[in-house]
């Protein structure tokens, strides 16, 4: 007899649990990729020592090599030299994947608004979560993160 | 002293220099481009001068007035402790200068940058290409009829 | 038999894990040894020079904070300082003496910067975490004063946006002390540390002559034993009242680098401190008595022409704008009405200073230096910085050139890689402490 077991009620229940739980593991294991190119390096920098402690998060480690992270941290302005390498990186990383926009020219360009900028990188990969500021005060960037981990918990996980 | 660099140059270059001013205590002596180079060696191994350093060169697009561009390059002299600012005027369709860069190595990059951003071609360069741009782009920025806004997007929309 | 080799093509960059800033280099390689190596920079060229055409005198300050964003009041400073020669104005002393502080603050945040980011490449985290724990002391105290961490735009064409905080000399020398011991620290842990010396010493040299030609300057044409500093030599604001050392190398490699930003960093702390004992209080204008009111309240009683009180009263302030109240206003900005913005007090209250203002701050009006061109140097953390502008007379430049000190050591660093192995890049390149915003600008 076949039965369709997506439309049980009981397994829809464990599957949701599990997509909880896997959620919650995720959200706090974030592995990051920084690609900094611009100022907001610096304020990331502050982030992610001891004063501010991004490892408070579960996102303290950043791992250099694109098939090894999980979020793409964006950080400072992309230019239309570096905007193929963005693009080239996203698509080195393994799925699930997110993308933080990290300060305002990664989010709509700034104000650098001329002939060697990308305004918004939303134009060229998939955002997740955009932190504006120029550059964001590690507060913000903390309150971006955080509000990142709620939408990876809440995603419907594919594993 | 402020002067004396400029009276022993026009003793020495009398046919080359078209003209020299002090204005805000800075030398500056504007010559015919095709004397550049002789100059500046004249100025580097002047005993008395020695400029050793190329601090900067660069060019202004003066757009309606003609000749239309200015070569722009600051000396300094550690043994005098002196400042001096050549200015050579650069006029026609596709301008050229000699280049420096077998004087000064500096010169090299400092070029490439003009070249890029002004379209000023350098002779005797030994590798002139972009340095800031991409080697895709058409144009160069920093001429004044060059719009800000004109983008030339290598991925993503063409804007 | 024959063995044939053949040069391996490698790039590192433009997003290499030890490599702060986007740049690539092209290399060939010879085994782990470095034959040729192409430098490729631009990829964080982001038009501050047409953007600076583009803008008045005063809107050109937030895009100078993003040259060199681990200095930014350096920045700042030089473009104030030579629209300021431009127009001949004349900075009153104690903004002469707020300049060379926060300057010097900032360069040691810059040299904590490079010295922490190279020191965690080569392996020792700890010392980047101490550094940048440094840092953030002092980016405290910086935001204390201008009201941002990074990118302050504190300069303003003839004066800085604020003074001084009432308790700043105290806090300042809280902090610098601190600082000071976590420069002992780190030098205890890396200075004699064998693994950090046989990675640096030897490593990256570059002779005398060869600097010179490429027109370096700053801490890496002065760790070759060429002994040349803006500050001494054509003395800018009142360095020629501070009394600090210059220090050398003498082999001109990493070693030598890094050991001339640590002494660097500490004669910086000295000016910091001679600044603070130094300091003139200024002129006031004010009657101190006069009692606080709230802005709203203020800018209420000015629009009803109920001026007579409000001019002797000083206004309650946001606390990240102290500093910038009326009664400091004389003791940091220059006298000419042409170019400075008059106080908020006086611009809610008074219609004469709310014109000079509109008059200022409007396109087409705003700052007007003279015909002519200038072209100021200072002394940046990494080097000769300086700004060429070109003004015909109208509220724009006409040209802004911004010579970044890092970009003659760019185009050096392909013959000073050649012939090293393949890991002394990271800390060669550490060493010349690029900063892509102001090398692509």
């Amino acid at each position: 007899m076949e039965v369709d077991f997506k439309g049980t009620p009981e397994l829809g229940f464990f599957a949701s649990r599990l997509d909880d739980v896997v959620g919650w593991a995720r959200q706090y294991s974030i592995f990051q990729y920084p690609f900094v190119t611009a100022c907001c390096g610096m304020e990331y920098m502050a982030t992610a020592c001891a004063h501010y402690d991004v490892d408070r998060f579960g996102a303290g480690l950043p791992r250099f090599s694109p098939r090894q992270a999980d979020v793409l941290f964006v950080v400072g302005t992309i230019s239309q030299k570096i905007a193929p390498v963005l693009v080239n990186v996203y698509q080195q990383m393994c799925a699930p994947k997110w993308v933080v926009a990290f300060g305002v020219c990664t989010c709509t360009g700034g104000f650098y608004d001329n002939y060697a900028t990308v305004r918004g990188i939303d134009h060229v990969i998939p955002v997740d979560v955009y932190i504006p500021g120029c550059p964001p005060r590690p507060e913000t960037v903390l309150q971006g993160l955080m509000m990142l981990q709620e939408k990876i918990r809440k995603e419907k996980q594919e594993l | 002293m402020p002067g004396s660099t400029l009276t022993r140059l026009q003793e020495s270059f009398p046919e080359a220099i078209l003209g020299t001013h002090s204005r805000l205590g800075e030398d500056t002596a504007i010559l015919k481009p095709e004397a550049l180079r002789r100059v500046a060696r004249f100025l580097k191994e002047d005993p008395r001068l020695r400029f050793d350093f190329l601090m900067d060169l660069t060019a202004v697009d003066h757009w309606k007035r003609k000749p239309r561009f200015e070569l722009v390059c600051h000396l300094y002299s550690r043994s005098n402790n002196a400042r001096l600012r050549l200015k050579a005027p650069l006029g026609g369709a596709s301008p050229e200068a000699p280049s420096l860069t077998s004087l000064w190595p500096a010169a090299d990059w400092y070029e490439r940058e003009v070249f890029d951003m002004f379209g000023i071609r350098f002779r005797g360069h030994p590798d002139l290409r972009r340095i800031l741009m991409y080697r895709e782009f058409q144009g160069h920025p920093l001429r004044k009829d060059y719009p800000i806004d004109k983008r030339q997007p290598l991925v993503g929309p063409k804007d | 038999m024959t063995e044939t080799t053949r040069t391996m093509l490698l790039n590192a960059g433009p997003a290499h894990p030890a490599m702060h800033g986007v740049i690539r280099i092209e290399l060939g390689l010879d085994g782990e040894v470095i034959r040729q190596a192409d430098v490729e920079i631009g990829y964080l060229h982001r038009g501050f020079e047409k953007h600076c055409e583009a803008s008045s005198y005063t809107q050109c300050f937030p895009y100078t904070d993003r040259l060199n964003y681990v200095s930014p009041l350096i920045n700042n400073f030089a473009f104030a300082a030579g629209v300021e020669k431009l127009m001949g104005l004349e900075v009153p002393e104690r903004c002469q003496y707020i300049r060379v502080l926060m300057s010097e603050i900032s360069r040691i945040c810059d040299h904590l910067t490079c010295i922490g980011a190279s020191a965690m490449e080569l392996g020792a985290f700890s010392v980047f975490l101490y550094m940048i724990k440094a840092r953030e002391w002092l980016w405290e105290l910086v935001e204390e004063v201008t009201g941002a961490r990074l990118t302050v735009s504190y300069g303003r064409i003839g004066g800085v946006k604020a003074d001084l905080t009432a308790d700043f000399a105290e806090r300042c020398r809280e902090v610098t002390s601190k600082v000071s011991e976590v420069l002992g620290e780190v030098d205890e842990l890396l200075t004699r540390n064998r693994i950090f010396y046989d990675r640096m010493r030897g490593v990256g040299v570059i002779s005398a002559e060869s600097a010179v030609a490429y027109g370096i300057t700053g801490p890496f044409l002065r760790s070759t034993g060429v002994d040349y500093d803006v500050r001494k030599a054509s003395p800018y604001f009142v360095y020629d009242r501070m009394d600090f050392d210059v220090p050398v190398g003498g082999q001109g490699d990493n070693m030598d680098r890094y050991l001339v930003r640590m002494e660097e960093m500490r004669q910086s702390l000295r000016i910091v401190e001679q600044c603070l004992e130094q300091m003139p209080e200024g002129p006031t204008n004010v009657d101190p008595d006069g009692k606080l009111i709230a802005p709203d309240l203020m800018a209420d009683l000015g629009k009803f022409g109920k001026t007579r009180g409000l001019l002797s009263n000083e206004v309650l302030i946001e606390p990240t704008l102290q500093g910038s109240e009326k009664r400091f206003h004389d003791r940091v900005y220059a006298a000419d009405k042409a170019s400075r913005l008059p106080a908020k007090e006086q611009v809610y209250s008074n219609i004469e200073a709310l014109m000079n203002h509109f008059k200022i701050v409007m396109m087409g009006h705003g700052i007007r230096p003279p015909r002519g061109e200038v072209y100021f140097p200072m002394e940046g953390a990494n080097g000769e910085l300086a700004f060429y502008i070109v003004s015909d007379g109208s509220d724009r430049p006409w040209r802004v050139r911004c010579h970044p000190p890092c970009f003659p050591i760019m185009a050096a660093l392909s013959s000073i890689l050649e012939g090293d192995q393949m890991a002394d890049i990271i800390p060669t390149f550490g060493s010349v402490n690029m900063i892509a915003g102001e090398l692509d600008r």
